[in-house]
């Protein structure tokens, strides 16, 4: 399958004050088109750091990423906004809804820039939400409001959806529905999906799983047997 | 050692910077307008009550043809008379050397013991006139200044028909024309109108008036009845020629003052409340925004054990603070404001020594006001923070809860994308906030429209006043009453096309209690040179019976169309009679009554006379004209239009462009104080969604349109408002500047609207651009890693 994104020698050094802290100390990975990775490691490894690089939230101190060929770490402001906007959808531990919009403007919010999205509505059917569209954010459960997270970071057909502690803040039973979501959105839109968690159990889902310590990859295990995420309790 | 609640105060104080700052320039702009007029307005007052005292400036004043000197006693002796005082003042075309035209003089006697009499002039420098010396005068200050006249300068003037050379040998300055303001001008010019004080005898052989005079001014005991005195002067000079005899209130420099100060006093109380309020609630929501972040630390602090009170005083300080800044900086602006004023109306205002004094009345009220502001615009948030408990105060408040938006449910949603009912919906969860930036952007946009308004009120002031009305471009005064075939002799002088006689006499008209001295101008039924408007400015003749008054003698009067004046001539027969007010009409500027000419002939009952001449002239013979008048001697006084209009413009140019730009400044600042503080705390409250609208790729300037969206359809919605504010400002304004001196037209046109909201859309967009670069500053990393 060839590789969506190809990073190599990826460093990221915060400078507090005097203090200098290096977040990534140098990460080669390569991540196949329409693969799911799992990211998994203890708090201050590194991996939301990646996460957000990859994303084109955050730039790198040093190292590449390619993205389908495209150079991210030395990209525009201006360009990396196209980037997110075109290709990433984003999944966040706090949902991140606007309070503001119901559910099916929160996605709306998304399908109204994006060059071939789904029907927002389509949207949130793929997470089970048919019938909370019209909920606002604070009408809904956190469950729902993750899915609905969900539903908008999977309504503009992203070639890559990266979510960051999805199920963090969720109940067992309420994450893995969050997970199925996640799952299902890889499997139908193929898009390229990696998952930060520091939760060992919901490794098993993914493809490869990557284990992040100390801002560097200690190893990375391919998943023999993929379970799915009904299946995943914690 | 500073506690350590002050120390955090002061790091709150710095945080807030910005908008801390924003609210303290408006406050400043009250403040600032309270010291500045209030302190004008009390300097004048004082300056002019010593002014007074020191030169024993007269209580009642009168004219008259010619009396004995012996009918003083007569006046003194009516009760509550304190000092009276017999002299003479006469009108006469003055020739200044190097001057283009002839100016027109007032000269009048001067007391015969040194220091004596009153209306005492002050001198500047130089000498008083030798005793008897008919060749010597004392030039007043403004207009000796204005032709550069120095000791020795000589004018020549028509004395009775003689042409006089006159020494200028002293200039100085009189309470009587402290606002000098010659016939037929709407405002002082010190080149075209000016006193000349001479020696009593030399004044008495000039005028043929040995041992008589033609000008009495009185002062009153404390206590005295003036009207009963007024009747009593008039009916002593009655037999005499008396014009009829008026108090300080009308006479024309005191009453100017006392317009001045009026407007001053209307514009302390007017306008500082706008800015006040608008503190007030700009304060309640930049504090109640801090208590809401500062939430948690307010619960740890009363876990710890800190009062509510102890709290809320902390808060309390913050707020007074910034009022304290505000109140400095307002005093400190206003006093230099004040000083400013102050020197511009020594251009207009004549006292020996006027300069702008703090006053410690005006100081304390405007800082106390402050304060107050400050206090009154925090005790909501502060009684909020009091109450809040501690365990509740250490958890992060609920979210906000949103409904659909009033738009929505009137079904206009489907019009509105995402971004449109974010905007909705945050207004109208925000209704209070929402509305106030609206209202405070309307204030500032009104007190524009109120300031800029004035410009179009004195243009249709000068096209009602100088064009509509008058239809030719000059006129002469003549030194009394002459024949009727004394208009063809001014019809001769070279430069005149046409020539129009008139006539005007002083009248008293009474209805009722009230009554009015004023001027009644004969208006020939086929002339055209002098038009009579009606309320609507339309042109309409003269009425052939009867008598039409100015619409601000009308009201003086309490009279209307179709009522009853009884009209008393003042001169020739002194006959009476009681007309109908057949017409009003308006001219804003003087209060005049008009009656046909032949009507007037015959109410007066003398012959046929006249007393002016209205002119057409040719403008290329202007020079040969103004050099031939001073050479008739019947006339006593030359007004130009162009001349007229000129000055007018200047004078009113200089001191409205200064009151402009502070005006434009101060409605700036509050735009800038409203849209910035509700930006700011808008972006405050709304970074969490800003930043994850730019995660979710939305570029800058669409993050920027969700946030400044909402702050242009409010300032949209302000632009209406501001508009009808300034039009109700506008017509407070006109109504309390109302004097029977000159009543302003509210009138504003499309350009003072547009050029007000202009402002307001430029100053909204400043702060906006402010808070707007903030959203580019937005960290996206850390707002998804936390809860909001």
């Amino acid at each position: 399958m060839p590789a969506e994104f190809e990073i190599r020698g990826l460093k990221k050094v915060y400078r507090t004050g005097e203090v200098e802290v290096h977040a990534l100390r140098g990460i080669d990975l390569d991540l196949a088109r329409g693969e799911l990775v799992v990211l998994l490691g203890p708090s201050g490894s590194g991996k939301s750091t990646f996460l957000n690089i990859v994303g084109g939230l955050d730039t790198a101190s040093e190292g590449t990423v390619l993205f389908q060929g495209q150079d991210l770490t030395h990209a525009r402001e201006r360009d990396l906004t196209r980037y997110r906007r075109d290709n990433v959808g984003f999944v966040f531990q706090f949902y991140n809804l606007l309070p503001s919009l119901t559910a099916l403007e929160n996605v709306r919010l998304v399908t109204d820039i994006a060059s071939s999205p789904l029907d927002p509505r389509e949207a949130l059917k793929l997470v089970r939400l048919e019938d909370r569209m019209h909920h606002f954010p604070a009408q809904l459960s956190g469950g729902e409001q993750q899915r609905v997270a969900i539903a908008r970071a999977i309504a503009k057909r992203p070639k890559v959806l990266l979510c960051d502690e999805p199920t963090g803040a969720l109940d067992s039973a309420t994450g893995s529905v969050v997970l199925s979501a996640i799952a299902r959105a890889n499997a139908e839109l193929g898009a390229t999906t990696a998952v930060i968690t520091h939760n060992a159990s919901i490794a098993q889902m993914g493809d490869r799983v990557v284990h992040f310590a100390d801002g560097a990859i200690s190893r990375i295990v391919a998943v023999e047997r993929k379970v799915a995420p009904e299946e995943i309790s914690w | 050692m500073r506690s350590v609640l002050d120390l955090k105060l002061l790091r709150d104080l710095w945080h807030i910077r910005g908008q801390a700052f924003a609210i303290a320039v408006v406050i400043a702009c009250g403040v600032a307008t309270v010291v500045m007029a209030f302190g004008v307005q009390r300097s004048l007052e004082l300056t002019r009550a010593a002014y007074y005292d020191r030169n024993g400036f007269a209580d009642v004043f009168a004219s008259l043809k010619r009396a004995p000197m012996s009918v003083l006693a007569d006046v003194s002796a009516l009760p509550g008379v304190a000092t009276v005082d017999g002299r003479i003042v006469r009108g006469a075309l003055l020739d200044v050397p190097g001057a283009m035209r002839p100016s027109v003089g007032r000269l009048v006697s001067l007391p015969r013991t040194e220091g004596g009499g009153l209306n005492r002039v002050t001198l500047r420098w130089g000498r008083l006139p030798r005793p008897r010396e008919a060749g010597e005068a004392v030039a007043s200050e403004a207009f000796a200044a204005a032709h550069g006249l120095k000791p020795g300068s000589v004018v020549s003037a028509n004395l009775n028909g003689k042409k006089r050379k006159l020494a200028i040998v002293g200039v100085g300055l009189s309470p009587e024309y402290v606002y000098a303001i010659g016939p037929g001008l709407t405002i002082p010019d010190d080149e075209a109108f000016g006193i000349l004080w001479l020696d009593a005898d030399a004044m008495e052989a000039a005028f043929a008036l040995e041992s008589a005079f033609d000008d009495l001014a009185l002062t009153l005991l404390r206590g005295a009845n003036e009207q009963a005195v007024i009747e009593g002067v008039d009916r002593i000079l009655a037999p005499y020629g008396g014009l009829g005899a008026i108090g300080r209130e009308d006479h024309l420099s005191n009453a100017y003052l006392d317009a001045e100060l009026e407007q001053l006093g209307t514009i302390g109380s007017l306008i500082p409340p706008i800015f006040l309020a608008v503190s007030a609630f700009l304060l309640n929501f930049v504090l109640s925004r801090l208590l809401d972040t500062e939430r948690e630390q307010i619960g740890l602090m009363k876990s710890f054990g800190y009062s509510g009170r102890t709290i809320a005083g902390h808060y309390l300080k913050l707020v007074l603070l910034i009022a304290a800044a505000g109140a400095l900086f307002g005093v400190l602006l206003g006093a230099w404001l004040g000083h400013a004023m102050t020197g511009l109306y020594t251009r207009f205002y004549h006292f020996p020594l006027l300069h702008y004094e703090l006053d410690i009345v005006v100081l304390v009220g405007a800082v106390l006001a402050a304060f107050l502001v400050a206090v009154l615009g925090a005790a909501g948030a502060l009684r909020r923070a009091m109450a809040l408990a501690p365990a509740i105060a250490m958890r992060p408040p609920p979210p906000p809860v949103y409904r659909r938006s009033l738009t929505e449910l009137l079904g206009l949603s489907r019009a509105l994308s995402p971004h449109g009912r974010m905007i909705a919906r945050h207004i109208e969860r925000w209704p209070v906030r929402a509305g106030v930036t609206s209202l405070g952007v309307g204030a500032s946009i009104a007190l524009m429209v109120s300031t800029l308004f004035f410009f179009d009120a004195v243009e249709l002031m000068i096209d009602v006043f100088y064009y509509r009305v008058q239809h030719h471009d000059a006129s002469v005064e003549f030194t009394d009453e002459r024949g009727p075939g004394i208009v063809h002799e001014v019809a001769r002088l070279p430069g005149v096309l046409a020539a129009e006689a008139y006539r005007a006499a002083p009248v008293r008209l009474v209805h009722g209690s009230r009554s009015e001295r004023t001027g009644l101008i004969g208006i020939p039924e086929d002339g055209d040179m002098r038009r009579l408007l009606d309320e609507e400015l339309n042109s309409v003749s003269v009425p052939p019976e009867g008598i039409a008054l100015s619409v601000t003698l009308s009201r003086r009067l309490g009279v209307g169309l179709g009522d009853t004046v009884e009209v008393r001539a003042l001169q020739g027969r002194r006959n009476a009679a009681s007309l109908r007010v057949a017409a009003l009409v308006e001219e804003f500027v003087g209060e005049t009554a008009y009656m046909e000419a032949k009507a007037l002939d015959a109410f007066l009952g003398a012959p046929y006379a006249v007393t002016g001449a209205r002119l057409v002239t040719d403008e290329a013979h202007l020079d040969e004209l103004y050099a031939a008048v001073t050479e008739v001697p019947a006339i006593a006084g030359l007004t130009d239009r162009r001349r007229a209009v000129a000055s007018f413009r200047a004078s009113y140019a200089e001191s409205m462009n200064i009151a402009l730009l502070f005006y434009v400044g101060f409605a700036a600042a509050i735009t800038v104080g409203v849209v910035y503080n509700a930006a700011r705390i808008s972006l405050s409250e709304r970074a969490r969604d800003l930043a994850t609208l730019r995660v979710l790729g939305f570029t800058k300037v669409e993050t920027a349109v969700i946030l400044l969206g909402e702050f242009a359809i409010l300032v949209c919605l302000a632009l209406p408002l501001g508009c009808l504010f300034g039009y109700a400002i506008a017509a407070a304004m006109t109504s309390a500047f109302e004097s029977n001196l000159f009543r302003i037209p509210l009138v504003i046109t499309v350009t003072t609207y547009s050029n007000a909201m202009l402002v307001g859309i430029g100053a909204a967009c400043l702060s906006a651009l402010l808070v707007a670069r903030r959203i580019g500053r937005l960290d996206l990393i850390a707002v998804l890693k936390t809860r909001d």
